[in-house]
């Protein structure tokens, strides 16, 4: 009895090194190897053969972790890390793409911002081209990764050439709020354009849709990571630099940042890639610690807002200011939705999150009644229908977001409803941050 | 007799909901009741098993508690839930058609052999 217990915890260290088949999942397998064990032996083999008979009923490791990694998408990654570390090419090949792409933006930026002779001149064409310049490299870097063909290729090209052509054509306006709303969103719809090549083309597919909602997560994660470390580098050179006299550390800041802020951008995505089991660490941990912070923080603004009465308390900037809070508020949701196992019961985290929700929704729903009671006095402006559609996005998401939760939390539905949810509606976000691209600048004549 | 992988697969799903549908059950019974009713015809890998019952857990087919039952192993039981019973229901539809369809046309060009035969 002693060697099959010592079998037994043989076998559940090596299915455990499977990152794809979680720990309930390998203790529900191991009930099943010890029940199958002790109906084999009681039908008369000895331990060590109702052992073996029962692992090769189980099948093997491999076949089993696929399966596992299929039902749980957001394991799927693993698979796709495990295979690529037997694949000793694509291993080797890894960073290469990675760097080549991420020199090739710098170069780009770099070239770009001489022209342009930025930042003396502070032209409105650089401002709003400054996502075309970069985006498309990391385009191309998933397009490349994922092995697309040509069609694949074009396919992912046409957002970004119909991008350049409409905001190239579009005679702006000087100090134009319509071009300076154009370089706000257009990052948004071409970051939209990414997921496609990400997807490798299925961007039908919700679970994918969910892989691409992580991966914007954690480059998030990265890309601030990598900015403070730059951002060090940068001070400490400046420091050094500075007995130099002359402006001789203005100009290394002039030439570094730019390009470093765009190669960063391909690197940073090459890092979601490769190093994913590092950042999948720390996803619950960032969303843990800040989930309750902005529950505290948003009931203690609701109930002051309720208090104080709102009335004329608000300026201009407030409604922009919402956007932001909601749109904080979605990613931490959408964040710590592609961090959580699906098929764990509802936890107290759930409940927390739920509370930051519905009090974001109250204090929205207060600011929007006036700020549409100011609309009715002053008219549209680009920037207030710009803020208004984002905030009516938001506040339909958010309010099919905290409607399923609560039904979830109620034992009344899934967690996959609330998942499915979320990536039903991200073409939403794309179509709205289009439609301010495109449809906002002509309505408005370029104003 | 050996049967097909993909009808394996195929199958998989609505006798799993069948057998959830008779009452709450772990996965070892569930296999055991596999084998019992196909006289050892279907032929499951047995992991396979619980990628499949996670899947109708996350479709909210069927509900999912650990328990301990008296003098027994810690154990996670499966429970159909209403969607389950529909998606079962619609199931059940779908192949009670295709195997009426198998037969009929069986049934067809058996009796038109035979009427051959018969010249």
């Amino acid at each position: 009895m002693e060697t099959l217990e010592a079998q037994i915890a043989e076998w559940r260290t090596y299915v455990t090194k499977d990152a794809a088949v979680g720990h309930h999942d390998v203790e529900e397998l191991e009930t099943h190897l010890r029940d199958q064990v002790d109906a084999l032996v009681a039908a008369g083999l000895s331990a060590e053969e109702a052992f073996l008979v029962s692992v090769g009923r189980m099948g093997s490791v491999d076949a089993l972790s696929r399966e596992f990694a299929r039902e749980h998408s957001g394991r799927l990654w693993k698979q796709l890390v495990l295979s690529d570390e037997s694949d000793p090419q694509r291993g080797a090949s890894g960073w290469l793409p990675a760097l080549a792409f991420a020199v090739a933006a710098a170069v780009v930026v770099q070239v770009v911002r001489l022209v342009a002779g930025f930042p003396e001149n502070e032209s409105g064409w650089l401002l709003r081209n400054a996502s075309l310049l970069v985006w498309p490299f990391l385009a191309s870097y998933f397009a490349h990764r994922r092995r697309l063909d040509v069609r694949g290729w074009a396919a992912a090209a046409v957002p970004f050439v119909l991008a350049a052509v409409v905001i190239n054509l579009f005679p702006y306006g000087t100090q134009s709020s319509t071009e300076l709303l154009v370089a706000l969103h257009l990052p948004v719809v071409l970051w939209f354009a990414i997921a496609s090549p990400y997807m490798g083309g299925t961007v039908r597919s919700h679970e994918r849709r969910m892989d691409f909602v992580r991966f914007t997560g954690e480059w998030v994660i990265y890309y601030v990571l990598i900015a403070l470390g730059g951002g060090v580098l940068v001070a400490l050179t400046a420091l050094i630099l500075e007995p130099t006299g002359a402006d001789l550390p203005e100009r290394v800041i002039e030439w570094a940042l730019p390009s470093g802020a765009a190669g960063a951008v391909v690197v940073a995505a090459w890092l979601v890639e490769s190093k994913q089991r590092v950042v999948e660490n720390m996803a619950p941990v960032l969303t843990m610690v800040f989930t309750p912070l902005f529950a505290v923080m948003l009931i203690v603004a609701a109930v002051t807002y309720v208090i104080t009465g709102l009335g004329g308390a608000f300026d201009r900037e407030l409604l922009g200011v919402f956007d932001a809070l909601l749109v904080v508020v979605l990613g931490l949701l959408l964040y710590a939705m592609s961090a959580r196992e699906p098929s764990q019961p509802p936890g107290l985290m759930d409940h927390i999150q739920l509370v930051a929700v519905v009090s974001a929704l109250l204090l929205d729903v207060m600011v929007l009644g006036s700020m549409v009671a100011r609309i009715g006095d002053l008219g549209f402006t680009p920037n207030r229908v710009a803020a208004l559609g984002l905030n009516l996005a938001l506040l339909v998401n958010l309010s099919g977001s905290a409607w399923r939760s609560a039904r979830f939390l109620a034992g009344r539905s899934t967690f996959h409803r609330v998942e499915r949810w979320q990536t039903t509606y991200l073409p939403v976000f794309a179509l709205w941050a289009a439609a301010v691209v495109v449809v906002l600048p002509p309505l408005f004549r370029f104003a | 007799m050996h049967i097909d992988k993909d009808l394996v697969a195929a199958s998989a799903t609505p006798l799993v909901l069948a057998i959830l549908a008779e009452g709450e059950s772990y996965g070892y019974a569930i296999l055991k009741r596999v084998r019992e009713l196909s006289g050892g015809a279907l032929e499951w890998t047995d992991g396979m098993l619980y990628p499949l019952l996670h899947r109708l857990h996350g479709l909210g087919y069927v509900t999912t508690e650990w328990r301990r039952p008296d003098g027994g192993r810690r154990r996670r039981y499966y429970a159909i839930t209403d969607e389950g019973r529909a998606a079962l229901a619609e199931q059940r539809r779908q192949w009670v058609t295709v195997t009426r369809t198998l037969r009929d046309v069986w049934h067809d060009s058996r009796g038109g052999s035979s009427a051959l035969e018969g010249i």
